[in-house]
């Protein structure tokens, strides 16, 4: 009893909202979701696995659900889709509970002005996780409140009512959900209804094909990038090539005489011009002449010898046991990754109008409420008479955690007074990314007599990764003093060895670095599963069954071992090099997600070719195992070609390269022509599923080469020494 | 000047200042067909590719003036929901796109390979489809391509029974 008072405080009633609409009828906007959870856990939340808050609990009504007049449901998502996935997941959840079917819900970007906008962002592999009890709560609320209304109509008593694919019987009468709710001004708001049973599910659990599939597939303007608006015009923005410029004075003259310019806008902090076409933005912003303060002389080396252990300030965020003993018996091993850009396809890009006190943005962005917030900031709005409309995003991936861009379209419309679109040019991409910091990893290990690990002790460096990246407050980003995102994948996992310690540094670097998904994961569990192979060998054991006997018995630790298992099953794994191929593996933790992966590598001109991966993931419950499953294949290529291709440089002040091809990745000849997924249960709540499987693959690939060519790469991205 | 061209089975002439313009921004601002995608602007992507009397052609870097008389197809000429082309049809049932943005462009890349060698080998696909997806759906696009390739010669075998 104690608990249904407790659920129905969950949802505020003064914030159920119903009005017509074109071509809709009943639009419920069920309001905020109240959190119980005092702030504090919030906050180790965020620390422990980024499960950070998902809602802003803002006070004005929110729209959920629209029941339109042809028997569909809109459901507004305060998550963004940029491909992981997450619009096919929580359609499947709420047609659960609204007893609707798939093709009935459609799911759509919940604008800033009136639908759910989300305090923290679209990341860290949360949406799912996040939703998951929030949303069939609430569509669960709107069956009931349609079932209510339904029964006052149909004059039949509610228990008697049954629905399939919202149309509602009972007593030989029927109506739809759109009849229902059809006129309605007044909802009875109702307590949270029981949830249905996990073995009652229709959807969930199903490898429903994606919701957005025809769209993307027929090629429909969904993007920010095709994103536009009445009259508008094309900006753009001179940006400079070299780190750490800070803009001083800019000469337009040449520029002003240019064809079609509309207005040549100068900031104290940037300069843009408004043009007829984009072409005639783009030559135009190249005629202008700016004067930037930079550095000239940075270089690569300069960079690598600052992101070296031992330099900036240190936080111990493991400990366990004393220190090593007999220092002779130590093995330490040093490990580098380097400048990553995330090159995600779709430039980033705005549509922006101001008009008078309102403004209107139309942008692919991780970060709805920031953007808000920020346009307001600098034009000096009301929050509320900020609308953002966000559409699909062409790749993610952490780029679009910040948009700068979104306030200087808008300052631009102010001054021309139509909208403005700009977009980056993919030099400025390259150049103006928030990379993924360098890092390098210190490693010592020691074994016992039993040839177990009597000692093991990580410390690491890296740039910011959620520190200062205006996203969450900095009082969250740190844990223990560290970089709660350098972190991830930097603890020791195999908490069963006696001794062990877990050291993150952190520099400051000259250029801007931030997000890049999965964030420490791919650098550190590169690092800490090459390692613990490297000391298997010495150990003269089965790279498997040396981590499964160093892995305690806590239950996360019960998952990683199963997985560990499932992948060596699965696979075959063999230590044996077979017809010049041979296998590595490695596992990790990320997000409370274990994953473990191995790979068949072979040698083919000095290159190293992957041919086959096995993934098993333990995600909790899979809402879409396909989606799970396409995660999981996305993650290991994506993962190859960051450990095997990719790598900013900086040259003379400068980072390079500007263009995909120097900037090499992987591409259709390099993906692996098989990818064996295996997925475990092992809690029945969904968890993290688009950044865990980018764990593995590093480590395990450099294991496999290791083993075929007796060669220990320790730097990423991994190149052969000529003489294999 | 006035270029004229065939988009999608319907005759265009449009009015462009400068006939260097990049075949793309005709397309996607002038002709308002947004499927065809910006990535780089540099032939280095393959986001932007469409085809040019059936071959091919990375648009952001092709002059709109040499398709002055061409027949030019992009993803929404390629088919519809109502007719999908084989490659539309093997796109959705290996269920390929993530973020979706550069699915468009391999998806015109394979079709026209697929004009060129009907039943492509793991080699071909490596050697001709060079565009970049950032997702990492190649895994699932070899597939595809590979049922598109089925699903065309079933249609040809069809068609010709019809005849
Ligand atoms: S946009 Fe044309 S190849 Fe990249
Ligand atoms: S599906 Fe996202 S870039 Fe290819």
């Amino acid at each position: 009893m104690a608990d249904k008072e407790k659920d129905s405080k969950k949802v505020s009633r003064r914030k159920f909202l119903v009005k017509g609409g074109l071509g809709t009828i009943g639009v419920v906007a069920i309001g905020a979701y109240l959190f119980r959870s005092p702030i504090r856990r919030q906050i180790l939340g965020v620390v422990n696995s980024l499960e950070a808050p998902y809602l802003d609990n803002i006070d004005q009504p929110m729209i959920w659900f629209e029941v339109t007049s042809d028997n569909n449901i809109l459901l507004h998502s305060p998550k963004m889709e940029m491909g992981q996935g997450t619009f096919t997941g929580i359609a499947q959840m709420a047609a659960e509970e609204l007893s609707v079917s798939m093709n009935q819900i459609q799911v759509v970007h919940a604008a800033s002005s009136t639908g759910n906008v989300d305090s923290f962002a679209t990341g860290g592999s949360t949406s799912i996780s996040g939703l998951w009890k929030p949303l069939r709560e609430l569509s669960a609320m709107l069956r009931v409140m349609l079932l209510k209304e339904a029964a006052l109509k149909m004059n039949v008593d509610i228990d008697q009512l049954s629905v399939v694919d919202g149309v509602i019987s009972g007593n030989g009468k029927t109506l739809t959900y759109a009849q229902a709710a059809e006129g309605v001004e007044n909802w009875e708001v109702p307590d949270v209804p029981v949830l249905k049973d996990a073995k009652d599910y229709k959807y969930i659990g199903q490898p429903i094909a994606r919701v957005d599939l025809d769209a993307k597939v027929y090629g429909d303007p969904i993007f920010g990038m095709d994103a536009e608006m009445p009259g508008m015009l094309y900006g753009a923005v001179v940006r400079a090539s070299k780190i750490g410029s800070t803009f001083i004075s800019a000469d337009t003259k040449a520029a002003e005489s240019m064809p079609g310019v509309v207005k040549i806008v100068v900031e104290d902090d940037f300069v843009g011009v408004v043009e007829n076409s984009m072409i005639e933005a783009e030559n135009a912003k190249d005629a202008i002449n700016v004067t930037w303060d930079s550095y000239d002389n940075l270089n690569t080396d300069a960079i690598v010898k600052m992101m070296t252990v031992g330099n900036g300030k240190s936080s111990v965020i493991q400990k366990n046991g004393d220190s090593f003993g007999d220092q002779d018996e130590v093995v330490t091993l040093e490990f580098r990754s380097p400048i990553g850009a995330h090159a995600q396809i779709e430039p980033n890009g705005v549509v922006a109008f101001v008009d008078g006190d309102t403004a209107t943005i139309k942008i692919s962005t991780q970060v709805v409420g920031l953007t808000r917030k920020e346009v307001a900031k600098r034009l000096d709005l009301d929050v509320e008479k900020v609308n953002v409309i966000p559409t699909y995003l062409g790749g993610g991936f952490g780029r679009r955690l910040h948009t700068p861009h979104a306030v200087q379209a808008a300052i631009m419309s102010k001054v021309v007074g139509k909208p403005v679109k700009y977009f980056f040019s993919r030099k400025e991409e390259f150049q103006h990314d928030m990379f993924r910091p360098p890092t390098h990893h210190v490693i010592k290990g020691k074994l016992n007599e039993e040839g177990y690990l009597a000692g093991l002790e990580h410390q690491f460096v890296s740039g910011d990764v959620a520190t200062d990246s205006a996203l969450i407050p900095n009082a969250l980003t740190n844990f223990l003093g560290a970089d709660v995102g350098a972190i991830r994948g930097g603890f020791i996992q195999y908490t069963a060895i006696p001794n062990f310690k877990a050291e993150c540094w952190h520099v400051e670097l000259p250029f801007a670095t931030s997000w890049w998904r999965s964030l420490g994961l791919l650098a550190n569990t590169f690092a800490m599963e090459s390692f613990i192979d490297e000391m298997a060998l010495k150990a003269n054991m089965n790279a498997v069954d040396f981590r499964l006997h160093q892995i305690a018995d806590e239950p996360i630790d019960i998952r990683l071992k199963n997985v560990i298992k499932a992948a060596a099953e699965k696979a075959n794994y063999s230590e044996e090099v077979k017809d010049g191929r041979a296998m590595g593996f490695a596992a990790s933790i990320d997000a409370n997600t274990p994953c473990a992966q191995v790979v068949e590598v072979s040698i083919v001109d000095n290159e190293i070719v992957v041919h086959k991966v096995t993934v098993a993931m333990d995600p909790g419950l899979a809402v879409n195992p396909d989606q799970i499953r396409a995660q999981c294949e996305g993650c290991v290529i994506m993962g190859m070609s960051a450990v095997l291709y990719e790598q900013m440089f900086v040259e003379d002040g400068e980072l390079t390269p500007t263009i995909y091809g120097p900037y090499q990745m992987a591409l259709m000849k390099n993906a692996p022509k098989e990818i064996d997924v295996v997925l475990l249960q092992g809690k029945d709540t969904p968890g993290a599923v688009g950044e865990p499987p980018l764990g593995p693959i590093g480590a395990a690939i450099a294991n496999a080469v290791r083993r075929l060519t007796g060669e220990r790469l320790t730097e990423l991205p991994l190149k052969l020494s000529k003489k294999a | 000047m006035e270029i004229s061209l065939t988009v999608n089975g319907i005759l265009k002439t449009v009015d462009i200042a400068d006939e260097n313009t990049p075949l793309l921004w005709v397309v996607r601002d002038t002709l308002d067909l947004k499927g065809t995608k910006f990535g780089c602007g540099k032939a280095a992507c393959g986001a932007c590719t469409l085809l040019v009397d059936d071959e091919a052609v990375r648009s952001c870097s092709y002059p709109v003036k040499f398709a002055e008389g061409k027949k030019v197809t992009t993803i929404e000429g390629l088919g519809d929901r109502e007719n999908p082309h084989p490659v539309q049809q093997a796109w959705i049932e290996e269920i390929v796109p993530q973020c979706g943005y550069c699915q468009p462009g391999f998806m015109m890349a394979t079709a026209a390979l697929l004009n060129k060698v009907p039943k492509p080998t793991d080699e071909d696909i490596d050697k001709n489809i060079i565009n970049v997806c950032r997702c990492g759906t190649y895994y699932r696009m070899r597939k595809a391509i590979h049922k598109a390739a089925e699903l065309q010669a079933e249609k040809v075998i069809n068609e010709s029974k019809e005849v």
